[in-house]
């Protein structure tokens, strides 16, 4: 086993994503406004490796879907780079080489009612990543592949005969996982996959998703601002705060012992039994606006242990935290 | 609970079961279809050929309803002064009315609806040049276009249905695109550009089909308003050829008899044409109102 072994499936580089948010150009004209921008994901560096499941959480507006939109490389990224297999998801690589690497890039969506096309049996859409990549030949092959694949998440294979709308939240998130799993990819972009479901539904898909993990290996990308979620689902988890990743932590580590002081307060809102008895912080403050972000530490209007080099100083990703107060040993 | 589950089920039996609740809607249905099936047998019920002049005596003309004419048969309606029999050439007018109505909207609506879907997708300068060609159009009244267009080919079926196609393709464009604007921004899009599908492919299998709710209940409308411009071409002269007489030509024509108490040539017509518009009208309104999960009552 060599570098291949070790060098991790997915490797994103400084990713930088801006948003035009400009008001028309006549209204700029006639208002005198400059244009406005919004930068929405800022040089975000991670590593994934095969086989393990990293997760993002954050607020809303923290950029995390973002980040997850441009891995699967539905969002031309405004900066960086994202390499998965050492492949350059935007370089020169030859087209034949990215479309290969679509196929074992997949993604499950947040919204189980608006991911399948209502106007498709299930049989089809499941079947559709198969034709679209040309994995499979004749009619038969794929009918069995599908109904293998929906036995897989614990459907039926006669209810590809159905249409999505004749399914629960919870099967048709079954289904998209399937859809998922058709072109045989190994790396799943899962964007808060249960958010739209109901608690009891959602440990179902998420132990569907652990188990699929087991048997297939796959790699899963997971974003969610569930803190619980993610610590029954991740080896790894990302704070992200207004488009930068504050903390990078193994689960356990980040769960025992919160450096930065966002996810302090993130994990101090979370009811938790092992946490009685301590001072609980509650969560202050709405996170700010990301077109004009505060200087210095994008936190330091919420922190309580800001200073003034954290209102002026922007602090970077050292040793898996973003925090002055934490590099300079005050916390 | 979600704007999903609202949704009217996508079975057709179940948009019947629904369409069926106004009694007024079915009336107007049944009556469509009638008026449909009297106009696509024509040849086969008709008393009379109309354009067969073999068929016509001139000893019949301008025959009130309810007359005996020299065969032995009684005009119904009444005849012409051709002699023509009126319930006949009614049949044949309603059957080129409804067919340049169809025709020019089945062309509009395809192509309106290539040119707004396209346009919701590509967005940028594609959308910007599409929808502004489409403020042009509707900027126009669509009377002062037919006649303008008509004015230059001359008259003829294929040439009516032109002009209604150029004056009606932009409503479709933009019901579409509004509809579209919205599909497209849903997951089931997203997905289908994670497997790196064709554009086509994806405007075209998965955003188009999803976008023909609303396009249904436009066209049924505007199958409606096409008649009637039509009739109005027509019966300014600029319409069909009076070899193939319209309902608005059947109008037009009876129209110069209408002060000499000669009524039924002008009246019969308009009263088929009312019928037919009136009908597709409220048969429109409930589709909309079906297909619209906020109309849902």
């Amino acid at each position: 086993m060599s570098a291949a072994a070790i060098r991790p499936l997915v490797e994103v580089r400084d990713l930088r994503r801006v948003f035009d948010v400009s008001k028309p150009w006549l209204n700029r004209v006639i208002e005198r406004e400059p244009k406005q921008f919004l930068t929405a994901v800022s040089d975000i560096s991670l590593d994934i490796a095969r086989g393990e499941t990293f997760a993002l959480v954050g607020e809303s507006g923290s950029g995390k879907s973002t980040v997850a939109r441009m891995v699967v490389g539905l969002l031309p990224p405004s900066a960086g780079s994202v390499r998965i297999d050492g492949i350059d998801m935007q370089g020169r690589a030859s087209e034949a080489e990215r479309q290969k690497l679509r196929r074992r890039i997949q993604m499950i969506f947040q919204d189980p009612y608006a991911s399948l096309n209502p106007r498709w049996r299930v049989d089809r859409i499941v079947a559709e990543p198969i034709q679209a990549f040309g994995l499979l030949d004749g009619k038969a092959a794929i009918r069995a592949r599908v109904g293998e694949l929906l036995t897989f998440v614990g459907l039926h294979p006669d209810d590809g005969r159905k249409y999505p709308h004749q399914f629960s939240g919870g099967q048709r998130q079954r289904i998209a996982i399937a859809r998922a799993l058709a072109s045989d990819s190994e790396f799943i972009v899962c964007d808060e996959p249960t958010s739209a479901l109901d608690v009891s539904v959602q440990a179902q898909i998420l132990n569907l998703m652990r188990d699929l993990q087991d048997r297939l290996g796959l790699t899963f990308l997971f974003i969610s601002h569930n803190l619980a979620v993610v610590r029954h689902m991740a080896t790894r988890i990302g704070v992200m705060y207004l488009g930068r990743i504050v903390e990078v932590a193994e689960s356990k580590a980040l769960f025992a012992a919160p450096r930065h002081p966002y996810t302090r307060m993130l994990l101090d809102a979370v009811p938790d039994l092992a946490h009685i008895g301590r001072r609980r912080e509650p969560v202050r403050g709405e996170i700010p606006n990301p077109i004009n972000p505060p200087t210095g530490c994008h936190f330091n209007p919420r922190c309580p242990h800001a200073n003034d080099r954290c209102r002026s100083e922007l602090p970077l990703l050292l040793d898996g935290v973003a925090c002055h107060a934490v590099h300079e040993g005050r916390i | 609970m979600s704007a999903a589950a609202a949704l009217p089920s996508p079975t057709p039996a179940g948009w019947l079961r629904r369409y069926a609740r106004r009694p007024g809607a079915v009336i107007a249905l049944v009556v469509l279809v009638m008026l449909v099936a009297a106009a696509g047998l024509a040849p086969w019920i008709a008393p009379q050929n109309p354009y067969d002049l073999a068929a016509l005596d001139i000893m019949d003309n301008m025959l009130a309803p309810g007359q005996e004419l020299g065969t032995g048969r009684i005009a119904w309606l009444g005849t012409d002064d051709q002699g023509r029999d009126m319930l006949s050439a009614i049949l044949y007018g309603l059957r080129i009315s409804l067919g340049v109505a169809i025709a020019s909207v089945a062309a509009a609506s395809a192509i309106g609806a290539t040119l707004g879907v396209v346009a919701a997708y590509a967005g940028g300068f594609v959308e910007a040049l599409i929808m502004r060609v489409v403020d042009l159009q509707l900027s126009f009244p669509a009377i002062l276009v037919a006649l303008v267009l008509l004015a230059v080919f001359g008259r003829g079926i294929d040439k009516v249905v032109i002009a209604l196609v150029v004056v009606q393709w932009a409503y479709y464009a933009r019901t579409v695109r509004g509809s579209a604007l919205v599909e497209s921004r849903r997951e089931y899009i997203q997905a289908a550009r994670c497997l790196a599908l064709p554009r086509g492919r994806i405007v075209f299998r998965h955003l188009l089909p999803n976008c023909l709710g609303p396009l249904i209940v436009v066209a049924t409308v505007q199958i409606a308003h096409a008649i009637a411009l039509e009739a109005t071409l027509s019966f300014l002269g600029v319409g069909v050829p009076v070899t193939e007489p319209s309902l608005g030509l059947l109008i037009a024509h009876g129209y110069n008899y209408l002060l000499s108490g000669k009524y039924w040539i002008s009246v019969f017509p308009g009263v088929a044409l009312v019928i037919a518009i009136v009908a597709i009208n409220l048969a429109g309104d409930r589709l909309r109102e079906v297909l619209n999960p906020r109309g849902a009552r």
